[in-house]
């Protein structure tokens, strides 16, 4: 330990994990604290059951930036890779889609479904430019924050006329009107749907919910992979990596605040009294939990505590874990089928209508489901010839009525299971034990204000220049030497590492100056 | 859900029924909701009676709110500039809110009524304000302004007025100071607070009480001059005092539509209200910069030549090579107790210190024709009226 550290990040989650090690690459003395007895935040390997284990959260890469890759010289480990998505139907009748060409639809869904793709993905790989650099600030003279802005301009009018008017036409529209403008097959419909509202509270008919879709897309163009052992083995090569590179990591180490002397963050204190002292203080939580209960709204101005009491960050997806002795029957299904990415999401209404019951504060009763079974292609997760499944489940509002008592959560597996079972008559019989993970669990487990997966809903209003709120996309918070580098901030959720590198990126250049 | 129904007319002070018998002018004007009085027979003999003996005004409409919880001295802290941990109970603090730009939200006294129960009183209304601020603090912020009838009572007779009315601890009690006294089988506050910058105290009671106390206390002051006022006595008292209005003096930072137009507490005057030391305050990263960049404004008080009132009038700089204006009046007037020609006003920077002189455009009217001066005039450091009185403690009986 040393008496003066010149950056301590709060939280070991991913993107903290990202941040300080770019930090530590940079030459900085880094202290990273974890509340958790483990790094990895919400990306880490849960064992659910005795021999079980799933990625407790998130269980699919698909936005990994292949910069943070190459700076920290991460090689991850896929146990599958470019996984199709199988929207099931009760007959059957399987649509599976993976890039541009899907399967078990007619010929003209086919052919929208294609040029579909191109248009989105030219969409998603225009946003993918800013996700990757701190937003510009708007109504600033700073040079580069302008030449940010002109390029943003440029890169839309570049994309001609016609397809300008697409993206701006599109950007705040929901994804139920432009699915039904195209497309026939109900299953195809609802598993786009799914896609688009996947960790957030929208149904398909919210408006945003094509930027959520593009959010999806950018980077990778929505391609899917699982990591060997669960999304802990990503994270602990991340902080393998920190390690390396000379980052400091403590672990059972809950932060009560950050100190704060005359507005400038001097360091930080532990709940057991513990003081670190620091220049920089860089926090991986999210902005609500940073600004209203590490800093405290004494310490912030008050249209400020204003904007961050209001990020709307409510949690609406649940996570499922089932320990198996057998695979579910699950009819029209080949062997190899069951390493893909499963929906349940019979068409765009039945997704809408499973949100309009969050809406009230009810959990949904036929919800919609996101299924893998990772343990087909990583071994390491179950027993030998057993199975977990993984699957996130929507919706379970946040504020759920009864504060999700042990009623409600036994209704809610319920209805879950009845779902399930019209899919895979013979889930009951393999399920060996099981677990359900509300937002409210997530919470309390990874300290996420409201659950929400990715630090505050991703819509147009908490959206790059104003995540997490206005005036402060830049990572620097209104107190001296304090950041952000969480899914909080630009550009947002999912395992990516793009926050913790541009939280970096920021605090480097301030330290030139 | 059964219909509600809301009283949407003007509302009427407590003490209405005695300011009504002895009103002969009708001239009522809205202030916060309520009625209130511009004059009540004549603003200038009521005027007088504030500098000569007891002036008597209705500040029910002022906005009260109580600040109570663990947090309250916290919350406090953070919404105004001054350090309030030195203001212990029993002891009322003019203080200044900001917005997060460091702009004047409005000025007001906050009264430390008992171990951790607050009331800050304004001229404006700031529910939504302060339940803003309360964010993240566990503090309770109850708008009370209809729940506690006041007056103002000052003047140089006010102490011997509210002495006969057998009020107990005047005698040590300082400006700025609060007691609690029991009368009519309720309580009464009194403190040594008001805005006319003279002797002056102000009462606090139960609304169902207020006539009593009305009555009482012109019975106690009968012998001593006590006079009913309205605002525009009061208005002129306050200038010679050197106090802000709000709306004149300055805006209240939220109600602004252009830049510009408003001010930091640097910029009125108020610096010595904004104290840095302490940890944090609303505004303070902005006034720090502020500080350390200089200010646009300054507030000036003008002692102008002549005695043509300069209400709006501009402000030029006394530099032969500089014809452009440098800032204009904001209040004005003739006062006849300090017989000078009185003015506050916003000038640019680096022009208005103290000692400076500077050139005022009076227009005037003499039937229907209109006049115009150049009146040369000095900024002023200290308030026009501060009377030895104000000041004392015990004051001096009548």
């Amino acid at each position: 330990m040393i008496d003066k550290y010149d950056a301590i990040v709060i939280g070991a989650g991913h993107n903290g994990l990202v941040c300080s090690a770019l930090l530590a690459k940079a030459g900085k003395n880094v202290l990273v604290l974890e509340a958790n007895d483990q790094v990895g935040g919400a990306a880490i390997t849960r064992e659910f059951a005795d021999g079980y284990s799933v990625s407790a959260c998130a269980h699919l890469l698909y936005k990994m930036q292949p910069q943070v890759e190459k700076d920290l010289n991460l090689n991850i480990n896929l146990a599958s890779d470019n996984l199709s998505t199988i929207v099931l139907s009760e007959v059957g009748e399987h649509v599976t889609y993976c890039g541009n060409k899907v399967t078990g639809v007619n010929e003209s869904d086919q052919k929208n479904f294609a040029e579909f793709f191109k248009r989105m993905t030219r969409f998603s790989d225009l946003l993918n430019t800013y996700l990757n650099k701190p937003p510009p600030r708007l109504g600033t003279k700073n040079k580069k924050d302008l030449f940010t802005l002109a390029m943003l301009g440029f890169d839309l009018r570049r994309m001609g006329k016609v397809e300008m008017r697409e993206f701006l036409r599109l950007i705040g529209m929901n994804i139920y009107d432009e699915l039904d403008e195209r497309f026939e097959s109900p299953l195809l419909k609802g598993g786009l749907s799914l896609d688009s509202v996947l960790g957030t509270h929208l149904g398909p008919r919210s408006p945003n919910t094509i930027l959520t879709y593009l959010f999806r897309m950018a980077g990778k163009h929505g391609t899917l992979s699982t990591p060997k052992g669960g999304m802990g083995s990503v994270t602990k090569a991340m902080s393998d990596s920190a390690k390396a590179a000379g980052v400091e990591i403590i672990t059972n180490a809950k932060v009560k605040k950050v100190i704060i002397e005359k507005g400038t963050a001097t360091g930080v204190e532990l709940n057991d009294g513990t003081i670190y002292n620091s220049e920089i203080v860089v926090s991986n939580a999210d902005p609500k939990k940073t600004m209203l209960e590490l800093v405290g709204a004494r310490n912030v101005e008050t249209r400020f505590t204003h904007r961050i009491d209001n990020i709307r960050m409510k949690g609406n997806a649940a996570k499922l874990h089932i320990a198996l002795n057998k695979l579910p029957t699950i009819k029209g299904f080949s062997e190899s089928d069951y390493s893909q990415r499963i929906l349940i999401a019979p068409d765009e209404n039945y997704v809408e209508r499973a949100f309009n019951s969050a809406k009230y504060g009810e959990s949904s009763p036929l919800p919609v489901l996101e299924i893998t079974f990772p343990s087909i292609k990583d071994s390491s997760l179950a027993p030998s010839g057993c199975h977990v499944m993984s699957a996130v489940v929507q919706y379970a509002p946040y504020q759920q009525k009864s504060d999700w008592n042990e009623e409600a959560r036994t209704n809610f597996k319920n209805d879950i299971f009845s779902v399930l079972k019209q899919h895979m008559p013979d889930i009951e019989n393999c399920c060996l034990s099981s677990e359900i993970l509300t937002p409210l669990d997530l919470e309390k487990e990874f300290h996420i204000t409201g659950g929400h997966w990715h630090h505050g809903e991703l819509t147009l209003d908490q959206f790059m220049f104003v995540r997490p709120v206005a005036g402060s996309a830049q990572y620097q918070m209104p107190i001296d030497g304090l950041y952000l580098c969480g899914a909080g901030s630009h550009p947002g959720g999912g395992i990516s590492g793009a926050s913790g590198r541009n939280a970096a990126q920021v605090i480097l250049k301030r330290e030139k100056r | 859900m059964t219909p509600v129904s809301i009283n949407t007319g003007r509302l009427r002070s407590p003490f209405y029924p005695r300011l009504a018998e002895l009103d002969s002018l009708n001239t009522w004007h809205n202030w916060a909701g309520y009625s209130s009085a511009e004059a009540l027979y004549c603003e200038d003999m009521e005027y007088f009676a504030i500098r000569n003996s007891t002036g008597v005004f209705d500040i029910t409409p002022m906005t009260k709110y109580r600040i109570t919880g663990p947090d309250a001295l916290d919350y406090l802290n953070r919404l105004v500039t001054r350090d309030m941990r030195k203001i212990k109970p029993g002891r009322v603090a003019y203080a200044i809110w900001c917005d997060d730009q460091g702009q004047v939200i409005d000025d007001g006294t906050i009264f430390h009524l008992r171990e951790g129960e607050y009331r800050l009183c304004s001229q404006e209304r700031h529910l939504a304000w302060l339940t803003t601020a309360a964010i993240g603090f566990d503090v309770t912020v109850k708008e009370e302004t209809a729940e506690i009838a006041a007056l103002a009572v000052q003047g140089p007779t006010s102490y011997s007025v509210l002495k006969n009315m057998g009020i107990d601890g005047l005698d040590s009690l300082k400006p700025f100071g609060l007691i609690h006294h029991q009368i009519f089988g309720t309580e009464l506050m009194v403190s040594r607070t008001g805005f006319t910058g003279d002797l002056g105290y102000e009462l606090w009671i139960d609304p169902d009480k207020a006539i009593d106390l009305w009555d009482a206390l012109f019975a106690a002051g009968k012998l001593h001059g006590i006079q009913a006022i309205g605002t525009h006595a009061l208005d002129l008292a306050r200038k010679e005092a050197g106090y802000l209005a709000p709306f004149e003096d300055f805006l209240p930072a939220e109600t602004t539509v252009r830049t510009g137009r408003t001010r930091s507490p640097l910029e009125i005057g108020m610096e010595w209200l904004v104290d840095f030391n302490k940890d944090n305050f609303n505004g303070r990263r902005a006034l720090l910069k502020e500080k350390a960049e200089g200010s646009t404004w300054r507030l000036v008080k003008l002692d102008i030549e002549g005695n043509k009132t300069a209400d709006h009038s501009y402000i030029y700089a006394d530099d032969k090579k500089n014809s452009d204006e440098i800032g204009f009046i904001t209040s004005a007037a003739w006062s006849p107790v300090c017989k000078q020609n009185i003015a506050l006003g916003t000038v640019r920077t680096p022009h208005g210190k103290p000692g400076d002189n500077v050139w005022v455009e009076v227009y005037y009217q003499r039937e229907m024709h209109w006049n115009r001066v150049m009146a040369k005039a000095t900024v002023v450091d200290k308030p026009f009226w501060f009377p030895a009185r104000r000041g004392m403690t015990p004051p001096a009986p009548f």
